[in-house]
């Protein structure tokens, strides 16, 4: 029988190179994804639950609120795909307190790996199952009647914007993830904090068809701005605005929650 | 000076609690160490310093000659951790975490393969390696939580009360593997709540409580002087229970423990047990019960501290589900 402990060389690296810790969060990554394959049910979490949304509110609200299913798809679609991506994102934070708690993350940080892999690995696994549902919600949209009525590269930059917004978002779920004492308080954050955030924004009816005081939430409120800018990108109408708040909106989500996320981190391990 | 992994005056505090009060180890390269103490006592904390997932409060502590602070890339690249609080990933397969950890490593893919397959060989869960571990039962787990400290061929191997939960069979075939290590050169530090399977498994024993090792030793040493062994004596006859008490404690040299009309003396000189009986016979006291057994923590601890183990859980806790 083979030596189970045959002597390692005494070669010992004195840190870890940029180019292995890139390599330890594709590895990272890949096990988040390969997750997925033993348990189907996340697969539908991300693809048939946006979808089941976009039908519901297409047929079943789309006609009362925007007189016609087809006209408020084309409506409604830029946002959903917004809203799921919020949701989407706090996969990061469950899968980190599941790490957490069932030990797994210690093991990882015995290993001479990166010490910002393991996060880097989930947030990255994080924006394919991001780029997956947009696709999978564009796709299913184009079957009901949804057209882009922009371009290719306006598109892509909608993309783009969704998944650099979804980066910076991480860092919530991150630290939901750190203080929540197990995976399910991640998800029950998910529903009690998104699902107002998400439905007090213009994603489902416009500004206007609501009391003032809620639309002066509504108008700053971040789904908005990311909803409008979406809607520009996709089908054309006003972009920089937009964009740029949506960037500053990032940009103020992770100078806030980063720092917060770091001292989290410190307290819990 | 050659040891493996060394210590001296580590102290780890966690809020109010004092986990590790200064906490001193040796342990020689190729032996196992076994770290013995209850709940709460600091065996898991002084783990956690060893493998570089907590930063000591003060003190030092070195593997392999590297500084578990200042070089703990280095340390990483030397240990294997296996422990309730450092597990694999339940959703994956057995193979799959095995392969996991050899890639986390910079092994080949193909490599790393081979390698999941020879562990998953060498650990018996050829059967399982394509199901997802949280199907395991308790013994696969912890022979799949062994076998992935293993991928990148530790030099020291931590294992954190490795047969806590476990079957009696699962236990004794986990014993043969760490002895199978040990054999390869391995060095391991063992935590345990087992008296008798630090006494089995380690070269030397170190009994900690309370943050604090209050006494170290061989086995042999260690049971010479607290008395690995126990003696129990019931008498036939319940008013001869007074004189069983006085044999008793005058031969074992202390008090006994009576509960009921069983009396119990640690055995330190083997001749105890013989001598209890002529003097119990002279005395014409029949008994109905005499047993030789192996002495629990809670009886190492009496002798050692007077008084027995207690579970000071809030130091588990502070430190376990990494609160």
């Amino acid at each position: 029988m083979t030596s189970i402990t045959a002597p390692s060389s005494p070669e010992l690296a004195p840190s870890v190179s940029p180019i292995e810790g890139l390599r330890q969060t594709a590895t990272l990554a890949w096990r988040t994804l390969v997750q997925i394959r033993h348990n189907p049910w996340e697969l539908s979490d991300f693809s048939i639950q946006p979808i089941m949304f976009v039908l519901l509110f297409t047929y079943v609200f789309g006609g009362a609120i925007a007189g016609a299913t087809g006209k408020y798809l084309t409506f409604a679609l830029p946002g959903i795909i917004v809203m799921n991506m919020l949701f989407v994102t706090m996969y990061v934070g469950t899968g980190l307190n599941t790490d957490l708690t069932k030990g797994v993350f210690d093991r990882l940080r015995s290993l001479p790996v990166a010490r910002w892999a393991p996060l880097a690995g989930r947030i990255t696994a994080d924006l394919v199952k991001q780029a997956w549902s947009i696709a999978l919600l564009l796709g299913v949209g184009t079957i009901l009647g949804f057209r882009i009525g922009t371009s290719a590269l306006a598109l892509l930059g909608a993309v783009a914007l969704l998944l650099a917004f979804a980066l910076a978002f991480s860092w919530v779920s991150v630290l939901v993830g750190l203080l929540a004492r197990d995976p399910e308080k991640v998800q029950l954050f998910g529903f009690t904090a998104l699902f107002p955030i998400t439905f007090v924004s213009n994603v489902f009816v416009r500004t206007e068809t609501m009391p003032g005081w809620l639309q002066a939430f509504v108008d700053v409120n971040p789904v908005t701005i990311l909803a409008d800018a979406t809607r520009g990108l996709m089908l054309g109408g006003r972009v920089a605005g937009p964009v740029i708040g949506s960037l500053l909106w990032a940009a103020v989500i992770v100078v806030v929650f980063a720092p917060l996320s770091v001292w989290a981190f410190k307290r819990r391990v | 000076m050659n040891h493996a992994i060394w210590t001296e005056g580590l102290v780890k505090r966690f809020g109010e609690t004092t986990a590790l009060a200064g906490v001193d180890l040796a342990v020689r390269t190729g032996t196992i160490l076994g770290l013995l103490g209850p709940n709460g006592a600091g065996k898991t904390t002084a783990v956690r310093v060893l493998a570089t997932l907590l930063r000591p409060d003060a003190g030092h502590a070195t593997v392999g000659g590297y500084d578990v602070a200042r070089d703990a890339h280095r340390v990483r690249q030397l240990i294997g951790l296996t422990g309730q609080y450092a597990s694999v990933d339940e959703t994956l397969t057995g193979a799959e975490n095995l392969l996991l950890i050899g890639r986390l490593l910079g092994v080949p893919r193909r490599e790393a393969k081979q390698r999941a397959r020879e562990l998953v060989a060498k650990f018996d869960l050829e059967q399982a390696a394509d199901r997802a571990a949280k199907t395991y039962s308790g013994g696969m787990r912890r022979r799949l939580d062994l076998a992935a400290s293993l991928v990148g061929r530790p030099r020291m191997l931590y294992l954190d009360e490795p047969t806590t939960g476990l079957d009696p069979r699962s236990r004794l075939e986990l014993w043969d593997l760490v002895r199978s290590l040990v054999a390869d050169g391995v060095t391991v530090l063992l935590t345990t709540q087992y008296l008798d399977e630090a006494d089995k498994l380690a070269d030397e024993i170190a009994v900690i409580d309370h943050g604090r090792v209050i006494a170290t030793g061989t086995p042999d040493e260690l049971k010479a002087k607290i008395g690995a062994q126990s003696l129990a004596v019931r008498p036939a006859d319940e008013a001869d229970l007074p004189t069983v008490v006085s044999v008793v404690g005058e031969l074992a040299g202390v008090a006994p423990d009576v509960e009921g009309q069983l009396v119990t003396a640690p055995v330190v000189d083997p001749v105890l047990l013989p001598a209890v009986v002529r003097r119990l016979d002279d005395a014409g006291v029949l008994i109905a019960e005499l047993a030789l057994r192996s002495s629990s923590l809670n009886e190492v601890f009496l002798s050692l501290t007077g008084r027995p183990a207690e579970e000071t859980s809030e130091n588990e806790d502070s430190e376990g589900v990494p609160a």
